[in-house]
């Protein structure tokens, strides 16, 4: 199929900053100014930048958990400012979140096989067999056993739950998926089985992905294009390699070469970012 | 998968608990309070079974006999009579009764519509939140006995009269506990993770907030329970709570006191103790919970 | 000053449980040694007993903790031995830590002044006015702009990276020998961590520190470090030269962990993940605790747990396969 999966033009954020008594708005912080981008179907869209970048409101704007002040956000072509109510949950079944923290994203009180078919129960009546069937492959999808479905999240390591949190994103199928930090909070031996799983799947199902994390060798790792954002803008986009590998913009060449090496021998001059 | 409770397996295959028990015997649990709370309620549910006498007649030749130790007592009135001749000790009995279920009642109605109201008040926010909480502040500006007194006096007497009356001061500090736990809890992902799922609002409250402050809701009402029974006795000892010839053991205070300068003590002091004993033991269970569920609710 | 500043031999903590039915090994018959004006870094993830060992060094562990055996020579002298009011003279003023939350390390309370002058009239009794001068001096020497106005201002008037620096400060106020830091930079954005890095560098160099970066960054290591230790369930596995252990480790868990981390400049190829998640540290596999998850597993490592060898004069394998071959 022909044309990107999701499309953002010109898409502006502004949070209004409330002073006085009659909390009258005095001046608006521009989280996200200005930015344009698109994700292809079966592919990774990275997204770097420090805090304050505006890269957590962009996947909020994603996850129509905020409206965008401007500008248009496309999916397959549908214009989403005109959703709402019904077509709202439609667009909802077509982009699910995988969260940073796994100790925070799955419900306590939950059993891990209502967590995953959460989604698929609340967007679909299907019958309570066809619902085990479809968390099972969920699971294998994933790499969990079978009996998981029945215990609860604290009886699972931070590397387990985000294969949970993955399958709960999976189950309705979405065109896309935000990953926003996946694996930084999680030990350093467990992030590569993590990152080839999100891989596999993406060969397999695929399911185009908006990552964003501070890992910047991940991020490289990971995505076919990537868009690095400071102070609300991106400051610069393309593919990966060349992103990664002969950076143009300034902030970008200083945001890699600030990057952690990964062999003593790397040890590379930065480029000393002054403020 | 990580082993988790193998502490608690090692505890109760030493005791033969089941599992489900094994928290008897962890750090602090308060067992003597819980046990005095149990034979409460078991006294208020036998309460037939166990008076000897009946309590609510008694023979006015009989009045004012002290308790079996003491000169002039019988075994007959192992507590002694009151000033109608009723057996005190059968008094007490069936004024567990009253106390039990005044005190349970309360806390669940209060509980219940508290905690909806909190819940409803911290994730719908905004202009529902806005007027839950000023009607909290209005009702909460009020003193609680003031208004109980005052709504008692109006409705008149009756223990489903004082069930909603004080189940109708109550609530308020459900409310307001409640809804700032939700309000932290809205934040955390598997909430929003809940919404990029589609779910309703009200889907959301019911299996994903609820949950996950019924531990706190919990613990307030144990805390509130010694509060509660403390109203109904003040309640009942001013005369607008429980009717007479009820046995609440307020009422049985409030008729103790003429006699106290007689020397009657037994009518005064084993109600009292009673009152007592039931109030401390509902706060040590309370405080208890209240630090056992912390450090989870502080993970919320 | 001959012999390294600091010899930690088969050092061992242990924490027990409330009923004393279980023992955790958090640190188990560790041996490490760090010269003066190096730079070691600390590499574990989680339940490796890093933080544990950091702890141990500065006698700061919690009541369930005991140092069960080994010695930790400073300066020549058992700092296991030292009865407390020693310790609290070496603590912050001849070895200092800085933790990984500044928010955490500074009091919201209390002026940046305050708090920067606080370990120099604590361990030298200086007066309030000089140390608060001493205290300017050291906002200049971690490179924070304007510092006479900054010692005046509390810390949430600042940003994150600006409070990690006077975190620095406090740690260095008094001149200390050794600096330890323990995941400095975790909550720190990319150019910043970047620019802390390089303050602790130049910070060694002029001060003469012995830096010991306690992380799971593999990053880190090889950008700061001259030597890495590297720990896993409590024990010491591999330790050596940074430049010798990135080119050949011996370990199979060094060899993975170096194997798995994205590289910049590595497009597209599928990483070498590590089966498995790291063991609780109450319950480590019997043997060789990585044998679960090693590529190279053999009967033995199953059933016992092998000793340090020496691979080379200057690296030590904890692994059967570096057992020298009979001949």
């Amino acid at each position: 199929m022909a044309g990107p999966v999701l499309e953002a033009k010109n898409i502006v954020k502004h949070f209004p900053v409330k002073r006085g008594l009659l909390s009258r708005e005095v001046a608006v912080v521009r989280a996200v100014d200005d930015i344009s981008f698109s994700i292809d179907p079966g592919k990774t869209l990275g997204v770097v930048g420090e805090s304050g970048c505006g890269k957590t409101t962009t996947a909020k704007m994603v996850l129509m958990l905020e409206r965008p002040t401007g500008g248009i956000m496309r999916f397959e072509g549908q214009d989403l400012q005109a959703l709402d109510g019904g077509s709202l949950r439609a667009y909802r079944r077509s982009v699910q979140a995988v969260f940073q923290d796994p100790y925070a994203s799955l419900n306590p009180r939950m059993r891990v096989g209502s967590i995953i078919v959460e989604p698929l129960v609340t967007n679909e009546s299907l019958a309570s067999a066809e619902v085990r069937k479809r968390l099972l492959r969920l699971l294998d999808l994933v790499g969990l056993p079978e009996r998981a479905a029945d215990l609860f999240p604290h009886e699972f390591s931070g590397g387990q739950r985000q294969r949970i949190a993955i399958a709960r994103a999976l189950s309705l199928s979405p065109k896309v998926i935000v990953l926003d930090e996946p694996v930084s909070a999680l030990d350093v031996s467990i992030r590569a089985q993590i990152l080839n799983l999100l891989r596999d799947l993406q060969a397999q199902l695929g399911v185009s992905y908006l990552f964003i994390a501070h890992d910047l060798a991940a991020v490289a790792h990971m995505s076919h294009t990537i868009a690095v954002m400071y102070l609300g803008k991106i400051v610069e986009i393309g593919p990966a390699e060349i992103v990664a590998k002969s950076p143009k913009h300034p902030y970008t060449q200083a945001l890699f070469s600030a990057a952690l090496p990964s062999h003593p021998d790397e040890r590379r001059d930065e480029i000393i970012l002054a403020g | 998968m990580n082993g988790t409770a193998a502490n608690s397996r090692s505890v109760s295959t030493v005791l033969a608990l089941p599992s489900r028990l094994a928290f008897i015997r962890s750090e602090g649990f308060p067992l003597i309070p819980s046990l005095i709370l149990l034979m409460i309620t078991l006294v208020a549910i036998l309460a037939p079974v166990l008076a000897p006498h009946n309590p609510e007649v008694g023979v006015l030749g009989d009045r004012f006999r002290p308790p079996a130790w003491q000169t002039g007592g019988t075994t007959d009135h192992l507590l002694g009579t009151d000033h109608l001749g009723r057996d005190v000790l059968s008094r007490l009995i069936f004024g567990s009764r009253i106390s039990v279920v005044v005190g349970l009642m309360v806390i669940i109605v209060a509980g219940a519509v508290g905690t909806a109201l909190g819940i409803i008040s911290g994730y719908l926010g905004r202009w529902v939140d806005q007027v839950i909480m000023r009607v909290t502040d209005a009702w909460l500006a009020l003193p609680a006995l003031m208004l109980a007194i005052f709504l008692a006096a109006i409705v008149g007497p009756g223990i489903s009269n004082i069930i909603i009356i004080l189940a109708a001061v109550w609530w308020t500090r459900y409310a307001r506990v409640i809804r700032g736990e939700v309000l932290s809890i809205r934040e955390r992902d598997f909430v929003r993770l809940a919404v990029v799922a589609g779910c309703s609002k009200w889907k959301i409250m019911r299996m994903h907030i609820l949950p996950n402050v019924i531990n706190s809701a919990i613990v307030l009402a144990t805390l509130q329970l010694g509060q509660v029974i403390i109203a109904e006795a003040g309640l009942s000892f001013l005369g607008v709570g429980v009717p007479p010839p009820l046995p609440a053991w307020g009422l049985m205070l409030a008729d103790g006191k003429k006699g106290l300068m007689a020397g009657y003590w037994w009518l005064t002091v084993l109600p009292g103790g009673c009152i007592m004993l039931m109030v401390l033991s509902a706060n040590l269970l309370g405080d208890w919970l209240r630090v056992k569920f912390d450090p989870q609710l502080r993970q919320l | 000053m001959t012999g390294p500043l600091l010899d930690i031999r088969r050092l061992s903590t242990h924490y027990v449980s409330a009923r004393g039915t279980r023992v955790t090994r958090a640190v188990d018959d560790v041996t490490l040694s760090l010269d003066q004006g190096q730079t070691l870094g600390i590499v574990g993830e989680s339940g490796s007993g890093k933080t544990t060992l950091a702890l141990t060094l500065l006698r700061m562990l919690p009541p369930a903790a005991r140092i069960v055996s080994g010695e930790m020579l400073f300066e020549g002298s058992d700092l296991i031995k030292k009865p407390e009011n020693e310790m609290r003279r070496i603590r912050g003023k001849r070895i200092a830590m800085i933790l990984q939350d500044p928010m955490m390390s500074l009091n919201p309370l209390f002026t940046v002044g305050d708090q920067v002058a606080e370990p120099i009239r604590v361990h030298e009794g200086t007066p309030r006015r000089s140390a608060w001068k001493r205290a300017t001096e050291l906002l200049k020497a971690v490179r924070i702009a304007a510092p006479e106005t900054r010692v005046g201002e509390y810390p949430h008037q600042l940003s994150g990276g600006m409070r990690q620096r006077i975190v620095g400060a406090i740690a260095i106020s008094c001149e200390p020998r050794i600096l330890i830091a323990d995941e400095p930079t975790t909550s720190l954005d990319v150019t910043i961590q970047a620019q802390y890095l390089n303050l602790l560098r130049d910070l060694q160099r002029s001060h003469n520190l012995a830096l010991i970066f306690i992380t799971h960054n593999l990053g880190i290591v090889a950008k700061m470090c001259d030597q890495v230790a590297v720990m896993y369930a409590g024990r010491l596995v591999e330790a050596g030269p940074v430049k010798q252990i990135y080119n050949a480790p011996a370990h199979p868990y060094t060899r993975a962990l170096l194997e798995s981390i994205p590289r910049l400049g590595d497009s597209r190829q599928r990483l070498t993940a590590i089966d498995g998640q790291p063991p609780d540290p109450s319950a480590p596999p019997p043997g060789c605790a990585f044998h679960p998850r090693c590529p190279k597993v053999m009967d033995r490592c199953r059933s016992e747990a092998p000793p340090e060898f020496r691979v080379t004069d200057t690296q030590t394998s904890r692994c059967w396969l570096s057992a020298p071959v009979a001949r």
